[in-house]
């Protein structure tokens, strides 16, 4: 089968120089960009699920395969029932419909699979089968090969709490909004009653009526308010629920009193709708925080890795990292990541570290060498004693200066928190003012007094304030998620709207993290050269092998760790390596040489390229005024030639992860920080400054310290991220500006007791509706 | 007047009949995957059809 894929993939065609499956342009006119392609159109072409293409090209999406780092063993994470074997995949390049179809289509045609539901919006995958448990990685490969990444979890460790919680909520606003919907029916009646025919008789039925619907309904729907009024309380604070408890319940009791005394008014409908209100918007803030979470945990959940323990006896077992021990021998294949921190006690090799130390080139490693996780094992197979696990790991050390550091970033208080803190006193003291006005100067007795009261509660209710801010929110997250950029945190939009001075790593995050080849080669040369490098997993070795692609592997090629490569006579390596003189080159970046019997050797010279759009982005970020600094641990002749290249002119080389954190600190002294980075060791520097960016493709600890997430090469997405920011930042400061307006306006009414339920049901709602559609205004582009 | 009596109770059992839908298609988990459910309805199945339905 392998040879029909290599047939398949290497046969050019003439007609059309685009990719067969994923519909890119291939770079030489062959039949498919990658390996990866080719399989995938094969394997959909055997199980004669050719209509795919049709529907991917109806929804218009283009289905390029997702990088697989190295696959997970579902086996572990299969949970056997009475009703048989359950998996849950996390699914990488999901982009449509058609992809959910031809997932489940091809799943469908394996005969041990009951049932495989692809879930679009989580991007997740649930699969149940009879049989054994290993069957999970047979459907798992199935999917791998259609060209989707995958990666099994486990649905019970990923908070179901706050999926509860949301359910709560969207089940306590589906309540409150029926209500919300009968009553407002009713009160119309009795409000175009008023100035007809009806009698006191039937508008006392419909206001029982309406209380019928509105108090059970009420119960239920002010729960999640009345909770956090009641923790906010019990911690001695007051926050924006307290109002809303306060005056919901209120008006519920006086209502009911009023109902029975068969008075003109009752406010079940204000009531039943503010919560209404008030729910939706705390839904969608709990759904906007929720998808970014799950979002985050899907992107954390594919980078996830194993590691292979060898015991005493030899034999092998794979855990989870953090699952081995102390002294434990682990087996690092070639390619794979490095699980746990330890010596090596077996084999050399080459070590891509650019993760942890920043350093773009990988160094040679051998017995004795201490290895720390993260690191990247290119060249050969390795064993290794895992010494310091848990908290003395470089990775732990790393976390703690997180922690540090992130507990001077929690003191930042949202906005809207920071209002609702002065608000709820001042509606407090209104209501009760009001209350005491009327009792001392109206003479009219409690009940008119605590009726005037109670509107103040209610008119001042934060209806628009509390939409203010999670529409807005909710907008702009959508928007950038839509562009492949996952907000993480609730304040982030925030923090990053105030950044002025924008700190850059290099390695990884201007650039994209791996060498491209940039010199012209004879053909014949680099075809050799190709060849060969198709047995390596080095970088120099991928670059070349995506400079040609179609290149087969060459059979007997032998790997020298640190060296090079070598085939017979053939040698490609470093200079010393391949017998070159190098004296007379002026070249410091990466380099491979090839020697062939009889011939001058010849040099590749390699680069790590510039993310395509870095320049221009620098260039925008300078044009909206703000200062662009570069930060890395890497050589200062690589970043000032780099810095030089992007038009930097503030940059600083060779910099450990506690002075880049200890340079972010000295910088934000001159005005907010926005960190880029993806390395380990920016990690700190990341939680130290203002508001932080990562791109998916960053180490775990500097995701989790990241404000923000951004997929793919593009890094336009840190100029989109802080436009909208900064737009968002303005539209939430309009919407507040708005409800306070709304609330300047109402409030003397409701003090002097004008505020009939009509007046105020058409308050709040037109006030609500202002603030939402300001809101939306963010998401057209 | 008296068209209240029935009018109103047939009005809301009529909007309980949809609150009780509601929570049953949450309970159900249609809520759970919305981007999925609306590009799933463009695709019909590609079961093979039982002899019953070719026979027809």
């Amino acid at each position: 089968m392998t040879a029909a894929i290599l047939t398949a993939w290497t046969a050019p065609t003439t007609v059309e120089a685009r990719c067969g499956h994923c519909g890119r342009e291939t770079s030489t006119g062959q039949a498919f960009c990658c390996a990866g392609c080719a399989s995938a159109k094969q394997l959909i072409a055997e199980l004669g699920l050719d209509a795919y293409y049709d529907r991917r090209r109806a929804m218009g999406a283009s289905g390029q395969p997702a990088s697989d780092v190295d696959p997970i063993p579902a086996t572990t994470f299969v949970r056997t029932e009475k009703d048989g074997c359950h998996l849950d995949l996390m699914v990488d390049g999901l982009e449509c419909g058609a992809c959910a179809w031809l997932i489940e289509a091809a799943l469908a045609r394996d005969p041990a699979l009951d049932h495989a539901r692809v879930n679009l919006s989580q991007r997740r995958l649930a699969l149940s089968w009879h049989g054994p448990a290993e069957i999970g990685d047979r459907l798992a490969a199935i999917v791998r090969r259609l060209g989707y990444a995958v990666a099994p979890f486990d649905p019970e460790r990923l908070s179901t709490a706050i999926d509860a919680e949301e359910r709560d909520l969207l089940r306590s606003m589906g309540v409150a909004g029926f209500a919300a919907a009968n009553v407002m029916l009713l009160s119309v009646s009795v409000w175009s009653g008023a100035v007809g025919e009806m009698g006191p008789v039937t508008r006392d039925l419909l206001h029982w009526v309406s209380a019928l619907i509105a108090l059970p309904a009420i119960v239920y729907a002010v729960r999640p308010f009345a909770r956090s009024a009641f923790t906010a309380l019990a911690a001695g604070r007051t926050n924006m629920d307290v109002p809303i408890t306060i005056g919901v319940t209120l008006a519920s009791a006086m209502s009911l009193f009023d109902t029975w005394r068969s008075d003109e008014h009752a406010y079940f409908d204000s009531a039943i709708t503010l919560l209404f209100f008030l729910l939706i918007g705390r839904y969608l803030d709990r759904h906007a925080r929720g998808r970014a979470r799950s979002a985050v945990a899907h992107v954390a959940a594919l980078a996830a890795h194993s590691a292979t323990v060898v015991d005493a006896e030899g034999h092998v077992r794979i855990v989870r990292p953090s699952e081995v021990a102390a002294g434990a021998t682990v087996l690092v294949a070639a390619g794979e990541r490095i699980p746990v921190d330890g010596r090596i006690v077996d084999g050399a090799t080459d070590l891509d570290t650019a993760l942890v130390t920043g350093e773009s080139l990988p160094r040679p490693a051998g017995l004795g060498d201490t290895v720390h996780a993260g690191m990247v094992n290119l060249t050969r197979a390795i064993r290794l004693v895992a010494e310091r696990t848990g908290e003395a790991t470089l990775l732990a050390e790393i976390g703690r200066l997180l922690a540090a550091a992130e507990s001077g970033r929690s003191r930042f208080i949202a906005l809207a928190d920071r209002v609702a803190r002065r608000y709820a006193p001042v509606v407090h003291l209104a209501a009760l003012a009001t209350f005491i006005g009327w009792m001392v100067l109206g003479q009219a007795g409690w009940h008119p007094a605590l009726s005037a009261a109670v509107t103040v509660l209610i008119i001042t209710c934060p209806c628009a304030l509390a939409l203010a801010v999670p529409t807005v929110q909710v907008v702009a997250s959508g928007r950038l998620f839509r562009q492949g950029i996952l907000l993480k945190s609730p304040t982030a939009l925030e923090r990053l709207a105030e950044g002025r001075i924008v700190v850059f790593d290099k390695t990884g995050t201007l650039t994209v993290g791996r060498p491209e080849l940039v010199n012209e080669v004879p053909a014949e040369d680099l075809a050799i050269a190709a060849g060969l490098a198709q047995a390596s997993r080095h970088p120099l070795s991928r670059a070349l092998v995506r400079a040609l692609p179609s290149i087969p592997a060459a059979l007997g090629v032998v790997e020298h760790p640190g060296e090079g490569l070598s085939l017979g006579d053939i040698r490609l390596g470093n200079a010393r390596f391949a017998s070159a003189d190098r004296r007379a080159e002026d070249w410091t970046g990466p380099e491979l040489w090839l020697s062939r019997p009889g011939r001058a050797p010849i040099q590749f010279r390699f680069e790590d390229r510039v993310r395509a759009d870095a320049a221009e982005t620098i260039r925008h970020l300078t044009e909206l005024r703000y200062r662009v600094v570069l930060l890395s641990g890497d050589r200062s002749e690589a970043v000032g030639r780099l810095a030089a290249t992007l038009r930097i002119p503030e940059w600083h080389a060779e910099l450990s992860p506690a002075a880049k954190q200890a340079m972010v600190e000295r910088l934000a002294t001159e005005g907010p920080v926005v960190m880029v980075g993806d390395g380990i060791n920016d990690a700190p520097a990341l939680a130290k400054a203002h508001a932080s960016i990562a791109p998916a493709t960053a180490a775990d600890v500097s995701r989790a310290a990241a404000d923000a997430v951004f997929q793919g090469d593009r890094l336009a997405a840190v100029a989109e991220i802080l436009r909208v920011a900064r737009s968002a930042d303005r539209l939430v400061r309009q919407n507040l500006g708005l409800a306070l307006g709304y609330n300047l306006f109402a409030v003397p009414l409701a003090v002097l007791g004008f505020v009939t339920p009509l007046i105020a049901a058409i308050a709040m709602s037109s006030s609500s509706l202002l603030v939402v559609g300001n809101a939306l205004r963010l998401g057209r582009k | 007047m008296s068209g209240l009596l029935y009018l109103i109770p047939v009005a809301l059992s009529l909007g309980l009949l949809g609150l009780v839908a509601f929570l049953w298609a949450l309970r159900s988990g249609q809520f759970d995957d919305l981007d999925g459910a609306a590009s799933r309805i463009l695709f019909d199945d590609q079961k093979p059809l039982s002899s019953k339905e070719i026979d027809r």
